[in-house]
């Protein structure tokens, strides 16, 4: 008996779970979709009260910033992953690396953007596209440390010793051999990471402060597609609520196609193959 | 013979010590590290090792800096306000006077309606999917809750103000002002806003958190268990009851503590739907206001130093708190992910 009741309980549970999720992309696709049109991607936002306009500058904006973040937090990840797997295993310093990274991973991300505003902004006294580019980068280092320190793992040994039977140094052997073969894991990633970034609102706040209008200057405030979804969210105007879904469909539709990407490679287990 | 750059000897060959969900690592044999340590190249090997040390040390260098940065910013304010900060209901920036009271109590009182909804749905998905769910449906159903965790809060927040807000105010605030009202968490006039949807809000976002967690913890428990169970005439729920939940609890308990750090600084979809009024109201109906909301909202205008040091001093608060919690939640789970290993040596 209460065996048919736990097993109605853990059902029911996960239609609840399920349902908000459903709903979510419900209202995305119906609102956003019926508000998404050729100038929310070629225009920029019109003063309140007139219709129409676009987004373009935000979407330009945030492919600024993801680019700045990936430019610093994926060479130092991608580095600090190699030494805890090819260098650092099982050593103290390694274990305490893994586990700084995962409390950082956890640090609410408005702590960061205080961080950067402190460190950037205020010496230079205004914002700036560059801090707003840091704030994100520095977000992504640990959870592309973790990742590709996993997926190196995974990389059998007997890889590692025909490259050094074949007479390579240990740095060849790390860098075209093991991380070569690692490669489709370490680049999923990375994509975990820019797509968790992607997002971020928070840390954008007061770096890179957003901006109505076109700017490519990394010196000068910058637009991103979180932070116009937010303003225009919470601002009273209907015109600017649809823009609002607009923006949300067109972030979640990235995210959604890069996670979905990386758990398809994932799955196809493209690493067991090396194996 | 000298090791590999950057290894110690001792510890390479003692495999897995402590350390994260990793593999135990096979032993590098002893033509490996002959390899490694031989011949011209032993210079650059070292120096690629050293620098490869240089970026893993960046995480360490990243919570220094943020912890310096904070400190440097919010002297002004601890050195006027000394612990009394955190205890005072004023937040007056006109005539400087600050108290972070009713913004420790917001994040509190939100996280802990968050955590009592998402826990025990996050469970009962878990159980689900690991025990009961047919094959068929255990791919796609972890997926989708994988994908609400990839949602950005912002949107969350946009959802919580559109279509969360109307619902809580037009359909489940009266219902459970009439039913539950007597209690006065349930009563008041009701905006819709408020500490009752940052709540509700806070459960949805943590749930994918605990319930993945809590996936992987009660699937590490060995088979055996459950067989043993099963054995003595146990049926399925006294399986899943004896067998496994009672042996992943503290991995559940970590995964609960980390859905509480998330929740605790949790900012956009929060601020957009708690209503950002900085009063201590017993109903959950009123409006309230949370650490990481007022950073939000008030940093960019903070006119005066005082001002500043005061939101970042609550900023230094959440840093140093969500820390002890996901430090706290990551010793629970690896406590139970490697106990198989950790108790065989």
């Amino acid at each position: 008996m209460s065996d048919y009741a736990a097993t109605g309980i853990a059902i029911l549970s996960t239609v609840l779970v399920v349902a908000p999720l459903v709903a979510i992309f419900i209202y995305l696709i119906y609102k956003g979709a019926s508000s998404l049109n050729l100038a929310f991607f070629t225009q920029i936002p019109k003063p309140p009260g007139e219709s129409g306009g676009g987004m373009a500058n935000a979407i330009f904006g945030s492919g600024v910033l993801l680019l700045i973040g990936s430019v610093l937090g994926v060479p130092i990840g991608i580095a600090g992953g190699i030494f805890l797997a090819e260098f650092g295993r099982g050593s103290r310093i390694a274990n305490a690396v893994r586990f700084t990274a995962d409390v950082l991973n956890g640090v609410p991300s408005i702590v960061m953007g205080i961080a950067v505003y402190s460190l950037i902004v205020l010496p230079q006294k205004h914002f700036s596209a560059l801090s707003g580019g840091v704030a994100l980068g520095i977000m992504m280092i640990p959870t592309i440390t973790r990742t590709t320190e996993e997926m190196l793992l995974m990389v059998p040994n007997s890889i590692r010793e025909a490259a050094l039977g074949l007479g390579l140094p240990n740095w060849r052997s790390v860098l075209s051999i093991t991380l070569r073969t690692a490669s489709p894991g370490v680049i999923t990633g990375c994509m975990l990471a820019f797509a968790r970034v992607a997002g971020e609102t928070a840390p954008l706040l007061f770096t890179a402060f957003g901006n109505q209008f076109w700017s490519a200057n990394l010196n000068q405030p910058i637009a991103a597609l979180p932070l116009q979804i937010f303003v225009y969210a919470i601002s009273p105007y209907d015109e600017w609520h649809r823009l609002a879904w607009a923006g949300a469909l067109v972030l979640i539709v990235l995210i959604v196609v890069s996670v979905a990407l990386v758990r398809y490679v994932t799955s196809r287990g493209v690493l067991k193959g090396a194996s | 013979m000298a090791g590999p750059p950057g290894i110690s000897p001792p510890t390479e060959f003692a495999g897995e010590s402590s350390g994260g969900p990793s593999k135990p690592n096979p032993e590098a044999s002893l033509i490996r590290k002959f390899l490694q340590s031989r011949g011209s190249s032993a210079m650059t090997d070292r120096a690629f090792g050293g620098l490869m040390l240089v970026c893993a040390l960046v995480v360490f260098g990243i919570v220094a800096l943020i912890l310096f940065e904070l400190i440097m910013r919010s002297r002004l304010s601890i050195a006027k306000f000394g612990l009394s900060f955190f205890f005072k209901q004023a937040w007056d920036p006109v005539s400087g006077d600050f108290g972070a009271l009713p913004f420790i109590y917001g994040t509190v009182v939100s996280s802990f309606l968050g955590l009592l909804i998402a826990v025990p749905l996050a469970i009962g998905v878990a159980v689900f999917l690991t025990e009961m769910s047919p094959r068929f449906l255990r791919g796609p159903l972890a997926f989708l809750t994988e994908l609400l965790a990839a949602i950005p809060s912002v949107v969350y927040g946009l959802w919580g103000v559109f279509v969360l807000v109307p619902l809580l105010r037009e359909r489940v605030d009266p219902v459970l002002a009439k039913l539950l009202g007597w209690t006065g968490l349930f009563s008041g006039p009701s905006y819709g806003i408020g500490m009752l949807a940052a709540g509700v809000i806070l459960a949805i976002m943590i749930l994918p958190v605990i319930s993945s967690l809590t996936r992987e913890v009660m699937s590490s428990v060995p088979h055996s268990q459950r067989e043993a169970v099963l054995a003595l005439g146990a049926t399925r729920w006294e399986m899943i009851r004896m067998g496994v939940l009672r042996n992943a609890r503290i991995g559940i308990v970590g995964a609960i503590i980390l859905g509480l750090g998330r929740a605790l600084g949790e900012t956009m979809a929060v601020t957009m739907v708690i209503g950002n009024r900085p009063e201590i109201a017993k109903s959950l109906f009123a409006p309230g206001y949370s650490m990481a909301s007022v950073i939000a909202n008030e940093f960019s205008e903070a006119s005066d130093d005082l001002y500043l040091s005061a939101l970042v001093e609550i900023g230094l608060a959440l840093f140093i708190v969500t820390i002890i919690v996901n430090a706290l939640a990551r010793i629970l789970v690896w406590a139970v992910t490697r106990g198989a290993t950790a108790r065989a040596v």
